[in-house]
């Protein structure tokens, strides 16, 4: 019977490591198309490192827009990643866990801002949250001016990010399964119980990793920032509306800025990010006991 | 079989991790912007027919152009059957830079000479470029002036929300100059990255007064009300236009060039509130 081969043929290519083992066999010419793929995100990042004038580059980095854009950006970044998690993680609870009547078209919906460009969501802000928008007319009359704040910023941010949150973390959710909770369950816990001692254990690793990719995401951000925020040194014009910026009359501060961005990107993602563990060994690991 | 389930897990768990890199993949798909690259040219004016023109013509102009050559670009094309125009629009700068990284390019029309001057540098500029069009600044409000602005002393005074360009783009260069001129000090609560952010931050209503130029204060009709500035010595932005040297079809676009700056390209570029070079 083919399921009772199936182990012993893979054997050579897998590793007893601990309590489980990880199967690694890969046919090679998976290393060739994957080599050519790896290739086209890194030939232009050192394209790019080869441009910047390493002589004029601390100066480029330092001078006063720069700084003032790097540090709005880390901040503006930082609370556009704690709203995504506030958000987040209910939103893709309920999608990867409840049922309930328009779950689909609520999830297709809220992956919309992955799929239309930045550009279109900033209008979209901007047609809602703006002076004369759905809600920001009520918004004024309250006193409540979000156009051209670092509010602004915050928010196109967490729209973009958002829905990227919601996605990954429902994979990782239905990755995890319901074994776990469903036995805590018989055994009397209550849901509030569950979720804060099996769920949440179980997918902490990669929330982790996906809210780390979440923060690079709202670095990076333009297009929604740029139409609904507007660019003010130190208020919304974030890193790369600076770096857009500073391309018009001085490309070589365009590059620094753009070798910055991305080292810190690096950094933060490098620092933090690991690959999702297995939900059992997340389980099991002494700072995940309950 | 219990055996069987747990060694398997791994390999679902590392399935999620693709979902997750399938979604980052599709993010910064959508990051992409618009390419401004245009099919390559085919020249085939080297052939018996002299007097027909044929071949394809890549004309780069400066955003501020889009609506005038697309109509002088038709008009081109009805004149010559044979000859397709293909447009780019874009900031100047942004032109100048894929042109100078070998963007296939026969004309290049500028919104301001610094641009032009980069092209020159290059060595891409065929013969001395010729200024073809003219623009001013002017100050632009909402329809219903939230802020009551009359004059462009009125634009600067506190707690009215002033958008305008940044210094570092040639709309934000001549605001700046401007400002000097009337001896005002502007208090933006933004500085765009290009004139058409400003525009579009004044008819979304968002902002109470902006300064664009003329023609876009044209291009928006009753969206926005214009108030002109009264400068004694505005600054007045000049529009070169040059053929690539780079270009396999001179002719196609000296053709256009002769078109741009003659009677009737003058005529569609003053009609749209650009001022005579």
């Amino acid at each position: 019977m083919p399921v009772l081969v199936l182990p012993k043929t893979s054997r050579p290519a897998a590793r007893v490591h601990g309590r489980t083992w990880q199967y690694t066999g890969v046919p090679r010419w998976v290393y060739l198309v994957a080599a050519v793929g790896a290739l086209f995100i890194l030939l232009p990042l050192a394209g790019m490192v080869a441009q910047v004038n390493w002589g004029q580059f601390g100066a480029l980095i330092t001078s006063e827009p720069s700084v003032a854009a790097l540090l709005l950006s880390l901040k503006t970044a930082a609370a556009s990643t704690a709203l995504c998690i506030v958000f987040g993680v209910p939103l893709a609870l309920l999608l990867a866990r409840a049922q309930f009547f328009g779950q689909r078209i609520l999830r297709a919906l809220i992956l919309l801002p992955l799929v239309v460009p930045p550009v279109v969501g900033g209008l979209a802000l901007l047609y809602t949250f703006g002076r004369e928008g759905l809600i920001g007319k009520s918004l004024t009359v309250v006193g409540i001016n979000i156009a051209f704040s670092t509010t602004a910023v915050i928010m196109a941010q967490t729209f973009v990010a958002l829905p990227f949150l919601v996605l990954s973390l429902e994979g990782t959710l239905r990755t995890a399964g319901q074994k776990y909770e469903a036995v805590a369950a018989t055994l009397g816990a209550r849901p509030g119980t569950v979720l804060r001692r099996i769920t949440f254990p179980l997918v902490l690793p990669g929330l982790i990793s996906v809210a780390v990719l979440s923060f690079a995401r709202c670095l990076g951000e333009f297009g929604a920032t740029l139409t609904f925020a507007g660019s003010l040194q130190g208020v919304t014009r974030t890193l790369p509306l600076e770096i857009y910026l500073q391309r018009e009359t001085d490309p070589e501060a365009a590059v620094a800025l753009s070798f910055l961005l991305i080292a810190v990107a690096v950094l933060v993602v490098a620092l933090t990010y690991r690959a999702p563990k297995s939900p059992l060994r997340a389980l099991m690991s002494p700072e995940a006991a309950p | 079989m219990t055996l069987f389930n747990t060694s398997i897990r791994p390999r679902r768990l590392r399935l999620g991790a693709v979902a997750a890199g399938t979604a980052a993949l599709a993010l910064s798909l959508s990051g992409c912007g618009p390419a401004a690259t245009a099919p390559g040219a085919e020249p085939n004016t080297t052939g018996t027919a002299a007097a027909e023109l044929s071949g394809t013509l890549n004309v780069y102009a400066a955003a501020s152009l889009k609506k005038t050559f697309t109509v002088l670009a038709n008009e081109f094309e009805a004149e010559n059957p044979q000859v397709k125009v293909s447009l780019s629009f874009d900031g100047s700068s942004t032109l100048v830079t894929q042109i100078t990284q070998g963007a296939p390019a026969d004309v290049f029309a500028s919104a301001d000479h610094a641009n032009m001057k980069k092209l020159s540098a290059a060595g891409l500029a065929k013969d001395s470029p010729v200024d073809f069009a003219s623009n001013v600044l002017t100050l632009v409000v909402p329809p219903d002036n939230p802020a009551n602005i009359t004059s462009f002393a009125d634009a600067a005074k506190p707690g009215v929300k002033l958008v305008v360009c940044a210094p570092q783009v040639p709309c934000g260069a001549a605001t700046k100059a401007d400002a000097a001129g009337a001896g005002l000090t502007l208090s933006p609560v933004s500085e765009e990255l290009s004139v058409t952010s400003v525009l579009g931050k004044v008819t979304s209503g968002e902002a109470d007064a902006g300064l664009v130029y003329v023609t876009d204060a044209t291009t928006a009709g009753d969206k926005v009300i214009s108030i002109p500035l009264n400068l004694a010595n505005p600054t007045v932005n000049q529009y070169p236009i040059a053929v690539i040297s780079t270009t396999k079809v001179p002719e196609l676009a000296q053709g256009f060039i002769a078109l741009v700056t003659g009677t009737e390209g003058q005529k569609v570029l003053q009609n749209a509130g650009f001022g005579a070079p």
